[in-house]
């Protein structure tokens, strides 16, 4: 097993609110035998006041090494270190055996901008394969770096990169008194900038991103009941969508973003229902004595995936979002729930029991078979990247709540820890 | 089965104890907080009462009555009432009956296996069958309110059987 450590953000603590926020510290458990060698030149900065705060090549490289999908070349290693391609030798390259090269600058733009340069090149054909020149701004450095990994991936993976996206999870923290403090939190994919946008000391659960990433459904048992909340990333402003009687949970945006799935209990158990988000008008979707819930729709918008116990076990059923017969999606095992589709439709993640352990699993819907992703015995709450290469979850790692993410192949590994209490329920943003 | 009440004794006789030795005026707080103890301190006597086989104070506080039992457990993925609380949940329910005025919120919990949104409805679930219980049992169902919490507010906070059984509850709270 190929262990590359790479703790990061350690001493960074940011946060929109006054409180101290720790930010997830992303350790690679298992990276991927014949990761591309790529060298990531650092950029040097051409101005001579206002210099940036940010290591746009260091955050690069982590990102690239953490896809796991990548092996970067030690600084120690490079034979020079090339900011423009005049000065590029490829023979530097190839003597290490580097079969890609990044290099790039940082230049002064007006008083407090910045122009990020870069270049990426195919050592062995000694050819540009791209290069961009973005204005960016000193808080926009991270966000800079993290679209210039996108491209990079793109490039030379073949698949768009979501390093420039952003999860959503729940962190529970327990005072000396033992007051336990919740909280919804969102940071960047490589667990930067963690800003706490709603705290509770009673339970949150159940974030969901809006397909536009702007907005964030939530549930939240604040003056001792479920309600489902709606509040704007940005700016904070929220409000409550539904409070009725019984369960308000599980919320799921249609990925139009005009309609919420959810759980409800208002009639008696918990059925799954469908909100117009602008009208506030409710369908019933479900109408059945057992537990239905957890719903997740389809990427095309056409069904919704739940959790149902109507045949003794919970197991999961597709159902037209429009409404219509439900039909039982998995057979295999006496326990799945919390499916949601990836972003191509085929595959699906959901929680299944394997010899009392619950694990993350990978349906492939198109024939029907489950692949085991985890390694847990208390692993939930999976949730795909917006370009469908890795899932992220919660597991549990010496007794505390940890955020895993591992690649839809099982070939890659992280870990996500704060540095106290559980961290949980990640939800990975779309682009 | 008395640790209530002689830890209500214990603090009486710590305050009582404290009020005495304090000689300056800065105590006038602290006499006071030992008048009320005082006062309540009849529950103290009550104690004793106790033991002869007569409460006084609510029935609900009284330990040796089957209404001081207020959380009962669940198997694993169930729901069912286990036949060792039936004739707990016969008093409490005898109880509001006699006390028309009195409500009861039932909490429904569950352990930390399996998914979030899931437990929570296997809580309600929980809730429900407490509230049908006592609705059988002849209790107006508008002195029933139910709400289920599922792993999010555990009573133990260990990972293996013994954690999860104290987890898998219901709770009445008056």
């Amino acid at each position: 097993m190929h262990r590359l450590k790479l703790i990061i953000g350690l001493a960074f603590l940011l946060s929109m609110t006054a409180l101290p926020v720790q930010a997830l510290d992303i350790e690679i458990t298992q990276g991927v035998e014949g990761a591309l060698p790529i060298a990531v030149v650092p950029f040097p900065f051409t101005g001579d006041t206002n210099s940036p705060t940010q290591d746009v090549a260091a955050i690069v490289t982590a990102d690239l090494t953490r896809s796991g999908r990548f092996r970067a070349l030690p600084l120690s290693d490079m034979l020079a270190r090339p900011s423009r391609p005049e000065e590029v030798d490829f023979r530097d390259w190839r003597a290490v055996n580097v079969e890609n090269l990044l290099i790039g600058e940082i230049l002064p733009n007006g008083p407090a901008g910045y122009m990020v340069k870069f270049r990426l090149f195919d050592v062995f054909r000694g050819e540009q394969i791209t290069g961009f020149s973005f204005p960016t701004t000193r808080n926009d450095l991270r966000a800079t770096a993290h679209r210039i990994s996108d491209l990079v991936y793109e490039e030379l993976i073949g698949q768009r990169g979501a390093f420039a996206t952003r999860i959503a999870y729940i962190t529970s923290v327990r005072d000396a008194k033992g007051e336990e403090k919740m909280h919804l939190r969102v940071a960047d994919a490589d667990g930067y900038n963690p800003q706490t946008i709603v705290s509770s000391t009673q339970p949150l659960m159940s974030p969901a991103w809006s397909p536009d990433g702007k907005r964030i459904a939530y549930v939240s048992f604040e003056k001792s009941k479920p309600s489902i909340w709606v509040q704007e990333v940005f700016t904070g402003q929220r409000e409550k969508l539904t409070a009725f009687k019984g369960i308000n949970g599980a919320p799921a945006w249609s990925p139009d973003g005009r309609y919420l799935a959810l759980t409800l209990s208002k009639d008696g158990n918990p059925d799954i229902f469908v909100m117009d988000v602008r009208r506030r008008s409710l369908q019933a979707l479900t109408r059945h004595w057992a537990i239905d819930t957890e719903p997740s729709w389809s990427p095309d918008g056409k069904e919704i995936v739940f959790t149902s116990d109507r045949g003794g076990k919970p197991q999961i059923y597709r159902v037209p979002a429009a409404g219509g017969e439900a039909q039982r999606v998995t057979f295999e095992g006496s326990y799945n729930a919390r499916a949601s589709y990836a972003p191509d439709g085929r595959y699906m993640t959901l929680v299944t029991r394997v010899n009392g352990d619950y694990r993350i699993g990978v349906l492939d819907t198109a024939n029907d078979t489950l692949e085991i992703l985890s390694r847990g015995s208390l692993d939930e709450s999976p949730s795909f990247a917006p370009n469908g290469s890795m899932i992220i979850y919660a597991g549990r790692e010496n007794g505390r709540g940890v955020l895993e993410a591992v690649s839809t192949d099982g070939r890659v590994r992280q870990r996500l820890a704060t540095q106290a209490g559980d961290v949980r329920e990640p939800a990975w943003s779309p682009y | 089965m008395n640790s209530k009440y002689l830890s209500r004794f214990g603090v009486l006789a710590a305050v009582l104890v404290f009020a005495g030795c304090s000689s300056t005026g800065m105590r006038d707080d602290q006499a006071a907080a030992g008048a009320d103890v005082v006062e309540s301190g009849s529950g103290a006597q009550t104690a004793g009462a106790a033991a002869t086989g007569r409460w006084t104070g609510s029935p609900l506080d009284d330990p040796a009555s089957p209404l001081s039992t207020r959380m009962i457990y669940f198997d694993f993925d169930r729901s069912e009432i286990r036949s060792e609380y039936v004739d707990v949940l016969r008093a409490h329910a005898a109880y509001l009956v006699d006390n028309p005025s009195i409500t009861v919120m039932v909490e429904g919990h569950g352990d930390e296996r399996g998914s979030r949104e899931y437990n929570i409805g296997l809580g309600e679930r929980r809730a429900n069958t407490v509230l049908r219980f006592f609705e059988a049992e002849g209790v107006n169902p508008a002195q029933i309110n139910t709400i289920s919490y599922g792993e999010e507010r555990p009573a133990e906070f260990g990972h293996t059987e013994a954690a999860w059984s104290m987890n898998r509850r219901a709770v009445l709270s008056y």
